[in-house]
């Protein structure tokens, strides 16, 4: 990436400089928020029509955005936002990028350079404070050094496990002339992220899965990340070899949720199925996940009896938390590539009578319905927040839609009852967790698919983190549908409160809620109200027919919790399901439970 | 299952450019890894390239991750953890030893002992260089106390492969 080989050419101002780069970078569309620093770089965008600019109400939600739009199309996202305030707004953004492995480059504003570490006027450290928020960081010093920095940082943010970049760039850099060179293609000096598998670790892999009796495959973001083909290969695997399979939070579409051999999402709120699965098999594929805290439960008695297989391309993710017995570093289209032709290779007959006797023991945990939940039909009844879900997803088969969630409990609902048979159509804040995250991905996903269905499923008090966004929506008539489970309380709090901490619901009430109808036509949005069972259909049948911002306050039953829950500290056997399954004896939960979040 | 601290000495070939070494520390801070002993400086005769050595301790588990984990380090060229195999460690410490009389008499027989040089000395005082393992460098310091140790400053360790070993 060193471009030092080819002539270079120089360009009246380094802004004018920065854009040609992310045009060869293949950026299209920018999300942004101007102010002092950057305005050499907004004169630019003004005088040019390649690169589209979003104006965002509020620089996380550019971040955000940026996320939506690469989650959806694969590519990098791109944002802009000015020194100081708007940087540092943009942490956490960051934070929940580099936590989701989504790849994005940043450009930050900075004081000229003859001011830095002088207290200027909007002036923060901003390389110092996002140095553990991202990937990498640049701050950029010389002229001749900025276009070299800015296809680097491109290339930085795509390749190996994905993540953030920040680029800073002091004024005196934009407005200076600077050489522009094409990417080179130069291999990068210290940074060669590996990303073909070693082929006897999956000659070890195969060994062990082609004698397995009680096999599952555990999907992540990682195979979402390794694009669309790594998907149809995953797909591809599984059907081959009878297996059954699982996804994380970050994996959902990676495999399609339709088909048989899917047992649903894994971890604190997955299925019994899967859970029980996880915790009873005898070989584990883990691909391209990283066995989170949520996923795991107490470590120590974390699916005991298994040789686990795990497949990443970050090897610091493995043996991290849970000690493997064979470890695959490589990007993960490349790992499934290679384990399916392994597979073909090895004549080792599988024991087909022990996986059908496997299935058989998963389908007496399916048979427990782990998701069930009764919503009463008569007129006037409570919407339950599942059966909500259940109804929108139903009612936008068909369609393509995208669906992004905010954080809590109805992001668990959207997880367990919307069904993703496709990858790339579903965004959501796993990592980080980060409340006010939907609205603004939703506006990214739309940016980068005007045509399609994209939903942001809400809760009443995320939706509030990020609302300004609703003058985005309306300012670039991007028709993104804000799906609200209104249940007043910032649910999955107010859940925890009742199990773990004596249903004492400290500051969990969502008091003095705006009426988000008002709210909706107050920003040239479509506002609607489901306050029982006989509206929804008629709500979400209205929101669909708009080609216009929607919010849809759905009134919801607001004492219900999301369920399997394994409480935090405790093993995969040990769950809780929900009222369906008779009352719940009460296990209570340890004090090193209590203890971690 | 109690797993068993160890000490690892590493050594971390960078890119000698500006934040390199408040990324290696804010990753061991962030993380809650711990830092004994740390050095850099650059080595490349164009000052391209830095060697970070650091000296930390953890479970086996722990130390592969801080290899993997400074590995993925954007500016990092090599991880060589130096305690799997033959190494050479040193360090070098500047003490100042304070008296007069039979003390100030006995500060410098042992420091003979340890070939510890006098490169500073008043009527009053010494200063001594001395070089060594970090064991040798404490039972020196561990010495002097008595006889008047005032201050001292040491550089952390500095580390290499035995034999003909390299880190490139």
């Amino acid at each position: 990436m060193d471009g030092t080989i080819q002539s270079a050419e120089l360009m009246n101002s380094g802004a004018e400089a920065i854009l040609r780069a992310l045009k060869a970078q293949g950026v299209d569309v920018i999300f942004g928020y101007p102010g002092g620093a950057v305005l050499p770089i907004y004169d630019a965008i003004f005088q040019q029509n390649e690169i589209r600019h979003i104006l965002v109400r509020h620089e996380q939600a550019a971040v955000h955005a940026a996320e939506g739009y690469a989650r959806s199309t694969g590519k990098v996202g791109c944002v802009l936002v000015t020194s100081g305030p708007g940087a540092t707004n943009a942490v956490t953004g960051l934070v929940d990028a580099l936590m989701d492995s989504i790849p994005l480059v940043c450009l930050t504003g900075q004081v000229p350079t003859h001011l830095i570490g002088n207290d200027a006027f909007q002036e923060a450290d901003t390389t110092g404070i996002t140095r553990q928020a991202t990937k990498h960081n640049y701050l950029v010093k010389r002229s001749e050094d900025l276009v070299r920095v800015i296809h680097e940082a491109f290339h930085v943010a795509r390749t190996g496990r994905p993540g953030p970049v920040v680029v800073d760039l002091p004024k005196d850099i934009l407005i200076a002339p600077a050489p522009y060179r094409e990417p080179s293609g130069t291999p990068h000096r210290s940074y060669r992220p590996r990303t073909e598998p070693d082929p006897k670790r999956i000659e070890e892999a195969v060994h062990l899965l082609k004698r397995s009796t009680r096999p599952i495959v555990y999907a992540g973001g990682g195979i979402i990340n390794a694009g669309p083909e790594a998907s149809r290969l995953l797909t591809e695997f599984v059907r081959m070899t009878g297996f059954p399979i699982t996804n994380t939070l970050m994996g959902l579409g990676s495999f399609p949720a339709s088909d048989d051999q899917f047992i649903g999402m894994l971890g604190m709120h997955g299925t019994y199925e899967a859970n029980l699965a996880m915790h009873g098999c005898d070989v584990m594929l883990n691909l391209g996940a990283r066995f989170d805290d949520r996923i795991t439960g107490r470590l120590s008695d974390f699916s005991p009896g298994s040789k686990k297989i795990h497949a990443d391309i970050d090897p610091a993710n493995i043996n991290k938390s849970v000690v493997v017995d064979v470890a695959i570093v490589g990007d993960a289209l490349a790992t499934l590539k290679a384990l399916i032709a392994a597979w073909k290779a090895d004549a080792t007959p599988q024991d087909r009578p022990a996986l059908a006797q496997w299935w058989q023991q998963i389908d007496v945990w399916r048979a427990k319905e782990s998701l069930r939940y009764t919503q009463k039909r008569d007129p006037g009844s409570i919407i339950k927040p599942q059966y909500a879900i259940e109804q929108l997803f139903k009612a936008t088969r068909g369609r393509e839609t995208f669906v992004s969630t905010e954080v809590g409990q109805h992001q668990m609902w959207a997880a367990q009852y919307f069904k993703f048979d496709k990858p790339n159509h579903w965004m959501t804040s796993g990592g980080l967790g980060t409340m006010g995250y939907g609205l603004p991905a939703a506006m990214g996903v739309q940016v980068a698919h005007p045509d399609a269905l994209v939903i942001d499923i809400a809760g009443e008090a995320s939706i509030l983190m990020n609302i300004q966004e609703m003058g985005t929506l309306a300012q670039y008539r991007l028709p993104v549908k804000i799906f609200i489970l209104n249940n007043k309380y910032m649910g999955m709090v107010r859940q925890w409160q009742e199990l773990l901490h004596g249903s004492r619901y400290s500051q969990s009430y969502s008091e003095a809620l705006p009426d988000f109808v008002k709210l909706a036509e107050s920003f040239h949005a479509v506002g609607l109200r489901a306050e029982k069972v006989e509206d929804l259909d008629r709500v979400i049948a209205e929101m669909l027919a708009v080609d216009r911002p929607v919010i849809a306050d759905i009134c919801v039953d607001e004492k219900e919790n999301v369920f399997p829950m394994i409480p935090s500290g405790a093993p995969h056997n040990e769950m809780l399901l929900g009222p369906e399954h008779g009352p719940e004896k009460n296990r209570g939960v340890s004090g090193a439970g209590l203890a971690l979040v | 299952m109690v797993e068993q601290l160890r000490s690892a000495t590493m050594s971390v070939l960078v890119e000698n450019e500006s934040g390199v070494l408040a990324r290696v520390i804010g990753l061991f801070s962030g993380r809650g890894y711990n830092i004994d002993s740390l050095t850099v400086a650059p080595v490349e005769r164009d000052g391209s390239k830095s060697r970070i050595t650091i000296v930390t301790q953890g479970t086996e588990m722990v130390i592969e991750q801080i290899k993997a984990q400074l590995d993925r380090l954007v500016p990092v060229y090599k991880v060589l953890d130096l305690t799997e195999g033959p190494h050479l460690s040193r360090e070098l410490a500047l003490i100042k030893v304070l008296g007069t009389g039979e003390k100030r008499a006995e500060a410098l027989r042992l420091a003979d002992a340890f070939r510890a040089r006098v490169i500073d000395a008043t009527t009053e005082s010494f200063t001594f260089e001395l070089t060594g393992a970090t064991d040798k460098l404490d039972a020196f310091l561990d010495l002097m106390r008595p006889v008047g140790l005032a201050e001292v400053a040491r550089t952390g360790v500095a580390a290499i492969a035995r034999g003909v070993k390299t880190i490139g």
